[in-house]
């Protein structure tokens, strides 16, 4: 920017919107605003118009009719006479599912991965390279529908385990089923359940509440009983033995909810066309997610490479100076400090990982857009509507992972003063 | 004193020893590299059995290839006759036989010369771009390619194409003419106007009435005849030359001091990071005719390649943003020191640097670009992917054929992905300037 | 400098645009200006409408465009074939990309009213149905419960099963698919146990199989499907148009005009009706429609009338084996029955 020097008194000339730098910026701004705003302006008018023309308005009504389809795979209470509302949250809640399941897989991989690709093991780093190179470079459309592919056509179907002397059989002492629709795996059930609890449009599984109580409360109390050892051995010098304090309030709380709920295992069996029993975790849902983790986890090995590349050399040295084993080294200065550098990027991942989880299409996963952006869609005829919807949800996912990152990433910050 | 006849003292050298066989040769590079430590050892048997695994499987598939069948049925009749009874192996046949449409889609077979000619004229145009080593002259071909390549691959009147080129010539023009008169800013002002009112308003009345009296054209072809590689190839390069100057322009506006610039680019931005591709690509083909005026209906390819232009522009932005970032601040005060204004020190100095920085995100952008052209499927368009390979597996002689498409589309994008990164790299260290 | 190609051809497409959408303008003259029919087609079902390997449209709903493009230009083969998916065929049809929509879409209530659409008729009487593995045992969808069943999302047939399932008290897990061909994959592969979509679409399916044999459709026709031609909402005349070349195909057979006889009929027929379709009489229906005299017998003569379609496409000589059914005349206790030419 140039200095203005000149007299700022010197009466005001229209040129001076344009030729001098202190207005110049203003004007700038309101030519752009404008251009903005008349363009906003034009894509409403032309929506409004072509509304019109339909005989239809935007009407987000359709939300709270009968949906009347169904959907494979549901993790809160939904039939077919549920809301579209309903099976949108559906849908939501198995975007995230899959999200989740892939951002946590795809970051151990990715670290591994990327760990080993500076390993000095030839063997292992050259894997590793080859291993990224052919993830990264092929789309990721292509991954998904070839690792369901696999899982169709090369597991049996269901039917192969039947009879005297079946085509297939059941792995892990008979407990496990991989079927090329679903992997069917023993699952606990409680004899006394408690049911759902219903506020307002959220429903709360008590069974799962009671226990994520249990565990939350059980570690919260630990951390108290060690505190007040710490304080105890600060105050007096003698540290109190409280081994089986922590292990009566890390297990105690888990145990009492397993008596009183009485849990036992449920087998998968074979029964009618399907296994019946247990849990069945449908194969799109494990081949969307090992297609995203492997293909996520490629760039993420980059990520970390590149993280630990930056690190400069005098640190291993320093801890090699210091008779740190290289695995201690790796764990206790490199990564830690490479952290730094790899979470602004590791985010953006993340946040890939949950927008390239829409192609769930693809392998007929019931996500966000199969539910609200297919099936609804097509059935309700309402496209605007629910892509406007689909686009603000997925926003707000976004934003938020990415919020919630950042706040972790000023935290880890390098503190300059 | 004297050692010359003390008994004990060697007076001559000792041959050297060959060193321990554990430290020399392939035994010494193999206890470093291969079985250090145990967890070296353990890594190393589990890496090679995974090969192993991996090779024994595939390979006898890939060796039992049939290249000549004209169904499923009969490749996997040849493949019994050759190998045995119950032997299975890759039946490329398919791609043999599709190939056209793998490449050219539903392109009217008569034509493929187009597309190929302008794969060539592609090649010819970027090369210049890509290795500095080349005449500078070539550079002038490489601007009126687009020209050239939208003739060639749509067809229809030359002077469609020479309509729109005129633009940046009448854009030329009216600075040149303002510039006089009015001084540099109006004739900037001037050279962004006056081209935009000739598309929007005089450049189709123009090429018709031209074509009227002189009638050179091609064939028109439709977009929705486009499929395959070309189709993937159109998008991905139209996506690639536009994203990139999007891009920096959504850059500069980030990082503008101007609020109401820098705040909707930010909006932009975040807007576009926040969804997914193909919610984007399915309003171009289905919504945005509700923001448009009743009547207008253009081209669907067009309007995912604007799409996808607007996606990859939103991630440069943030990548030459981060390549902004990391330049010191000490260039921004010198570049002003010098009495540069802005767009000139954003041109010599701040921008050649920011971009080097940024060029592994930038091609890595390119390449996430490049790979997503495959989701064009979902709107309808043939991708090779999944569009082609579906209406080959319609046809009863392909039922049932999954591995070979994948496997042959796979090597492609990989080919062509690969091949960028590689070509970024080159760019990396050729460009690199510190010496470390 | 590339942004001369995209800002051009967007002015150029803007201007030379065609008029679909504009209101006032009726359909039937954008597409004269344009000179082509925007017919919108499944994306490949065999017997109906699927490409074969030249990239040349074939079946039974490709005819009725065929028809439409001859009665309107006189040349059946001014029509450009727009795959539509089950998730966008109506936004494109809204739109205006299609002039009239033929994929094996059924006329519902809602669709009809709602989505603001007007199907003009019925060219096809389906039904949904279910197709099993021989071996699987299964006689009848009753014995269906607590079976894995291959869906294609977006259409009637997802409600359809739904309710059936719900209605007769068995349950189901669904595989949602997005082509026929993914179902097709599914299927055969053994990820589901019943494939379900419409009776017609499972025969043309089923006829593709390497062992059509070895599958068998069952007897339950869970709903009534009626597939026909629809049109954008407001547009009569043009609706007209569709309605009554697909009339004057069923008229056609009922008269027995074919594409052999139909030049000799037409001259020398002495039935009053016929000369009128024929456009030989002094009536000139085609005019009522905006069209040329012969508008009838041009539609006629694309493909023939609609039993030749019917016969040549999916009829019991093609590999899909579809018997007439339901879609024969009135006169042979079929529902064909159309309004009288006058």
């Amino acid at each position: 920017m140039a200095v203005v020097t000149e007299d700022p008194k010197a009466g005001f000339r229209l040129g001076m919107l344009i030729y001098d730098t202190r207005y110049r910026s203003i004007t700038i701004q309101i030519v752009v605003l404008f251009l903005f705003m008349a363009g906003a302006a034009w894509l409403i008018d032309n929506l409004i118009r072509n509304l019109e023309a339909l005989g239809r308005g935007i009407d987000f009504g359709f939300l709270w009719n009968r949906a009347g389809y169904d959907i494979n795979q549901t993790l809160v209470e939904y039939t077919n006479d549920s809301t579209h509302a309903r099976a949108m949250l559906v849908g939501l809640l198995n975007t995230l599912l899959i999200a989740f399941l892939g951002c946590i897989a795809a970051t151990v991989l990715g670290v591994i991965a990327g760990v080993l690709r500076l390993s000095k093991n030839w063997v292992v780093g050259r894997l590793m390279t080859v291993y990224v190179e052919i993830f990264r470079n092929i789309p990721l459309l292509l991954w998904i529908l070839m690792i369901y592919t696999i899982f169709t056509e090369a597991l049996p179907a269901p039917n192969a385990f039947r009879g005297e002397n079946p085509a297939a059989s059941m792995a892990l002492f008979d407990t496990v089923a991989f079927t090329n629709r679903y992997t069917a795996i023993p699952w606990l059930v409680f004899d006394n359940s408690l049911g759902w609890l219903q506020l307002g449009p959220i429903w709360l599984n008590l069974d799962l509440t009671v226990i994520i109580v249990a565990l939350v409360g059980g570690f919260l109390i630990n951390r108290a009983i060690l505190k007040r050892a710490t304080r105890i051995q600060e105050a007096t010098g003698i540290r109190p033995t409280t081994w089986w304090q922590s292990l009566i309030a890390l297990f105690g709380p888990i145990i009492l909810v397993k008596f009183v709920l009485g849990t036992h295992f449920d087998y998968p069996s074979l029964q009618g066309f399907n296994f019946t029993g247990g849990l069945q975790v449908s194969n799109s849902l494990v081949a969307l997610w090992l297609a995203l983790t492997l293909y996520t986890a490629a760039f993420i090995a980059e990520i970390v490479r590149g993280g630990i590349n930056a690190i400069s050399r005098g640190q291993t040295e320093a801890a090699f100076a210091l008779g740190l084993r290289p695995g201690r080294t790796m764990s206790l200065i490199i990564l830690p400090q490479a952290m730094r550098v790899i979470i602004p990027p590791l985010i953006s991942q993340y946040l890939n990982l949950t927008k390239n989880s829409s192609l769930a299409i693809a392998v007929g996963y019931m996500d966000l857009r199969g539910t609200l952006g297919g099936i609804t869609l097509n059935q309700t005829g309402r496209g605007l509507e629910a892509m406007l919807l689909l686009m603000l949800i997925y926003l707000l996912i976004s934003l938020t992972i990415s919020g919630a990152m950042n706040v972790y990433n000023q935290s880890v910050k390098l503190k300059e003063r | 004193m004297n050692t010359s006849n003390s008994t004990f003292v060697r007076t001559e050298m000792l041959p050297q020893k060959a060193p321990p066989i554990t430290e020399a040769g392939a035994v010494k590079w193999m206890r470093e590299n291969l079985f250090s430590s145990p967890l070296n050892v353990l890594l190393t048997v589990l890496g090679v059995g995974a090969v192993a695994y991996l090779v024994l499987h595939i390979a006898p598939w890939l060796s039992r290839s049939v290249w000549n069948a004209a169904s499923l049925t009969e490749c996997r009749q040849i493949i019994e006759a050759r190998y045995g009874e119950g032997a299975t192996g890759a039946c490329w046949a398919v791609i043999r036989e599709r190939w056209p449409q793998y490449l050219f889609g539903f392109y009217p077979q008569h034509l493929y010369w187009r597309p190929v000619l302008a794969f060539v004229l592609l090649c010819v145009a970027v090369a210049p771009v890509l290795f500095d080593k080349l005449p500078r002259k070539m550079l002038w071909f490489s601007l009126i390619y687009p020209a050239v390549g939208f003739w060639l691959l749509w067809g229809g009147s030359v002077w469609v194409p020479v309509a729109a080129l005129a633009g940046f010539a009448i854009g030329y023009v009216a600075a040149q003419v303002v510039k006089p008169l009015a001084g540099t800013i109006l004739a900037t002002i001037a050279a962004v106007v006056t081209p935009v009112l000739w598309w929007l308003f005089l450049a189709g009345p123009a090429a018709d009435a031209v074509h009227s009296v002189l009638p050179i054209a091609l064939e028109s072809v439709r977009s929705r005849e486009f499929g395959g590689f070309i189709l993937a190839f159109t998008i991905g390069f139209t996506g690639i030359a536009f994203s990139l100057p999007l891009g920096v322009m959504l850059a500069l506006g980030r990082q503008s001091d101007m609020f109401i610039v820098n705040k909707l680019s930010v909006g932009f931005i975040e807007f576009i990071r926040g969804v997914p591709l193909i919610t984007l690509l399915f309003t171009a083909s289905l919504l945005l005719n509700y923001f448009l005026p009743p009547g207008t209906d253009f081209d669907i390819i067009l309007r995912v390649i604007i799409m996808v232009v607007l996606f990859a522009a939103a991630y440069i932005a943030e990548v030459i943003r981060g390549g902004l970032a990391a330049l010191p601040r000490g260039q921004y005060e010198a570049a002003d020191a010098l009495g540069l204004d802005y767009w000139k020190a954003q041109r010599l100095i701040i921008m050649p640097q920011a971009l080097k920085i940024s060029i592994p995100g930038i091609v890595s952008t390119f390449i996430g670009l490049f790979k997503d052209t495959t989701l064009v499927v979902f709107v309808g368009l043939l991708d090779p992917l999944k569009g082609i390979t579906d209406a080959v597996r319609a046809s009863t002689d392909w039922k049932g054929i999954y591995w070979e498409p994948y496997i042959f589309v796979g090597t492609i994008f990989f080919i062509f992905c690969f091949g960028m990164s590689r070509y970024s790299m080159y760019l990396e260290s050729k460009l690199k300037t510190d010496h470390r | 400098m590339k942004k001369s190609v995209f800002l051009g051809t967007l002015a150029a497409t803007t201007l030379f645009a065609g008029m679909a959408l504009a209101q006032g303008t009726s359909t039937l003259d954008t597409v004269k200006a344009r000179g082509e029919l925007n017919c919108g087609v499944n994306t490949g079902l065999v017997g109906f409408a699927a490409p074969d390997a030249n990239g040349n449209w074939q079946g039974f709903d490709v005819a009725l465009c065929k028809a439409v493009a001859a009665a309107i230009f006189g040349d059946a083969s001014k029509v450009v074939y727009i795959p539509t998916t089950s998730a966008d065929r109506f936004e494109q049809l809204t739109s205006g990309k299609i002039d009239f929509l033929i994929r094996n879409t059924t006329w519902t209530f809602s669709r009809d009213t709602d989505l603001k659409m007007d199907f003009v008729g019925v060219n096809y009487y389906d039904g949904q149905g279910f197709m099993v593995r021989k071996d699987l045992g299964v006689s009848s969808a009753k014995e269906l419960n607590g079976a894995t069943i291959c869906i294609q999302t977006g259409t009637t047939t997802e409600l359809n099963l739904a309710d059936y399932f719900k209605a007769n008290n068995l349950t189901y897990t669904a595989v949602p698919v997005e082509t026929n061909a993914e179902g097709e994959q599914q299927y055969l592969a053994g990820a589901c146990d019943a494939y379900t979509t419409d009776a017609s679409g499972l025969a043309a399916t089923r006829a593709a199989f390497a062992d059509p044999d070895n599958h068998i459709i069952l007897p339950e026709i869970i709903s009534k499907e009626p597939l026909g031609p629809a049109v954008r909402h407001g547009d009569s005349a043009w609706g007209d148009v569709i309605r009554w070349t697909m009339n004057a195909l069923i008229a056609a057979e009922e008269f027995g005009i074919t594409s052999a006889n139909i030049d000799e009929l037409a001259t020398s027929s002495q039935n009053p009706e016929v000369q009128r379709l024929l456009g030989s009489s002094t009536d000139n229906l085609g005019a009522m429609l905006g069209l040329d005299a012969g508008w009838a017998k041009n539609a006629i003569k694309a493909s023939g009338n609609y039993g030749e379609i019917f016969a040549a496409t999916i009829g019991e000589s093609t590999p899909i084996g579809l018997a007439r059914g339901l879609n024969a005349q009135w006169t042979q206790g079929g529902l064909l029955y159309t309004p009288p030419f006058r």
